[in-house]
């Protein structure tokens, strides 16, 4: 494996964690809630693209749509999912402390995970969605697939477009300022409600984002499927300073990168071993920087 | 027609009475400074009638609107500017963005652009160190600059009333008198209705207007700050010897 194969391969993990990581980073900023409940989301967006079944092959709805319009359903699948929790659950949470808030969220996301259980079953379903971009394409002398390279632009197409969105718009001002300190910024007239659906309906696309590239990248829909991107989504926002969007996007390639670099470095025999290596530089970065990597600035109380 | 009426408020934190049956009303344009010790309620109150802390009793009006258990975001759209305690800028802000966060209240309206800009170069006018330092995050603001940053972002929601809570909060007395003497001639020339809290009644002695005094949860005075001042009943309300003797 060329370097610079494994540069595309740390990379494309590193986009896919940076996405989670930033999906949970939007919504602990703005109210303080670790939702526990975006894995289920991810997989939610997959399954919504199939007809209920528990057959072991996929019965297609909307997978068979062109791709400008598979898209788009997917991404307003995860910011509707997503909405419509944060109006039927965490609305009620608002005044909670975090810990309750984040049970809350471990609960929802068994509800969600268990409707997908009932209407499909655990079986995963192998799934063809988007197949034009597993072909592999020549970049600098490297073949990789092009989903890899799609992964990579996307990523950097959001981190870019939500740059833009939080610095040069006044709802992106709004929102920054909730970030800080929501009750000044409430005082100021921000909506509250609206910073928060806003924030859960990115938070919400976010997920539909990652659920199209580990559909395609894996070509199955199993209900299970977020739950790692999530699990490893969450570490890099605490290591990433918890509530900080750069950190958190930072810590989410750091991630990527390292498990990457482990899986090319390590001595075969070594390699089932790879996750304990990587979690263990998770403990060893807490243990100097505990307040993570970028620590976010006014950890004030929220609403 | 008074433009604030609280009417027999009372606020409790579990079985702690924090404020027990209070009752005032503003005029527009008027200036009234809420003194008293530590623990006295003032700030309680303050927060109650922006919304921040929902009052056990009673009943809030502000610009003919009951506000009572409102949300803080409704009664600042109503014109009700709250200026917390120790100042709450947004720290990784910019000062120019920390000016703006309010004028979006008024988004959608006619020309609410032009007035923001019109505004901010107002609020630039009366403190040209804000101006300055525009582009800086407002967190690296020394204590002074950031109370005249929370008065300017005050301003820029076009606010009947500002409530200030403890504005003299942690400065020296040379910058607490450089705040007043802006925040008194912002008043005079906007006939502004200002709500201020501190817990020394000399700063309401020396600027003038109404002064009532807190004490337990409850009003003891109320009147002309100067009259008061002049007056041995301010003494005793402060440390409470008219309940011992």
């Amino acid at each position: 494996m060329s370097a610079l194969q494994i540069m595309f391969d740390a990379l494309s993990l590193g986009s896919l964690y940076a996405l989670g990581a930033l999906g949970i980073a939007l919504i602990f900023g703005v109210m303080r809630l670790v939702n526990f409940a975006h894995g289920d989301v991810i997989a939610f967006c997959v399954f919504a693209l199939l007809w209920p079944s528990v057959d072991a092959i996929a019965i297609v709805f909307a997978g068979n749509l062109p791709w400008f319009l598979l898209i788009p359903f997917v991404l307003v699948m995860g910011a509707g999912l997503s909405v419509l929790c944060e109006f039927v659950v965490f609305r009620r949470f608002r005044n909670t402390n975090p810990a309750t808030m984040m049970i809350a969220s471990f609960a929802l996301g068994f509800v969600i995970r268990y409707f997908l259980l009932m209407l499909f079953s655990s079986r995963p379903k192998s799934i063809s969605l988007l197949p034009e971009l597993s072909q592999p394409v020549t970049v600098l002398g490297a073949r990789i697939p092009l989903l890899q390279l799609i992964t990579i632009l996307v990523t950097v197409g959001v981190l870019v477009g939500l740059t833009v969105f939080l610095r040069r718009t006044r709802f992106g001002l709004e929102m920054r300022a909730a970030a800080e300190n929501f009750t000044m910024a409430r005082m100021l007239g921000v909506r509250a409600n609206r910073v928060i659906m806003v924030a859960f309906a990115l938070s919400g696309a976010l997920a539909g984002a990652i659920a199209l590239i580990l559909g395609s990248q894996t070509g199955t829909a199993n209900i299970v499927m977020g739950a790692n991107v999530m699990l490893m989504a969450f570490i890099a926002t605490v290591i990433g300073g918890m509530g900080s969007l750069a950190g958190a996007v930072l810590a989410g390639f750091l991630l990527g990168a390292s498990a990457t670099l482990l899986q090319a470095l390590l001595p075969p025999e070594a390699r089932a071993f790879r996750d304990a290596f990587v979690y263990g530089a998770v403990i060893l970065v807490l243990i100097f920087r505990p307040q993570g990597i970028l620590s976010a600035r006014g950890m004030k109380e929220r609403v | 027609m008074s433009l604030l009426n609280v009417s027999n408020i009372g606020i409790r934190y579990g079985r702690l009475t924090a404020v027990r049956n209070v009752s005032f009303t503003m005029a527009e344009g008027e200036v009234l400074f809420i003194t008293g010790p530590n623990g006295a309620g003032k700030s309680s109150l303050l927060r109650a009638i922006a919304g921040v802390t929902a009052p056990s009793g009673g009943r809030i009006d502000f610009a003919d609107h009951d506000i009572t258990g409102k949300v803080p975001e409704a009664i600042a759209r109503l014109g009700l500017s709250m200026v917390p305690e120790g100042r709450d800028v947004f720290g990784s802000l910019s000062i120019e963005e920390n000016l703006m966060v309010g004028t979006g209240m008024h988004a959608g309206e006619n020309g609410w652009r032009a007035r923001a800009m019109a505004e901010l170069e107002a609020v630039y006018a009366t403190f040209p160190i804000l101006k300055e330092r525009r582009h800086s995050q407002a967190g690296l603001l020394s204590g002074g600059q950031q109370q005249m940053l929370v008065i300017g972002r005050a301003l820029m929601t076009y606010p009947r009333l500002i409530a200030i809570d403890e504005p003299s909060l942690g400065l020296a007395p040379n910058i607490t008198d450089q705040v007043y003497e802006r925040l008194i001639a912002l008043q005079k020339e906007r006939r502004l209705t200002l709500l201020i809290v501190e817990q020394s009644s000399t700063r309401a002695m020396m600027v003038g207007g109404r002064m009532m005094l807190m004490r337990g949860g409850e009003i003891v005075l109320d009147g002309d700050a100067r009259a008061l001042g002049k007056s041995e009943a301010i003494e005793a309300a402060y440390f409470g010897y008219g309940e011992q003797a």
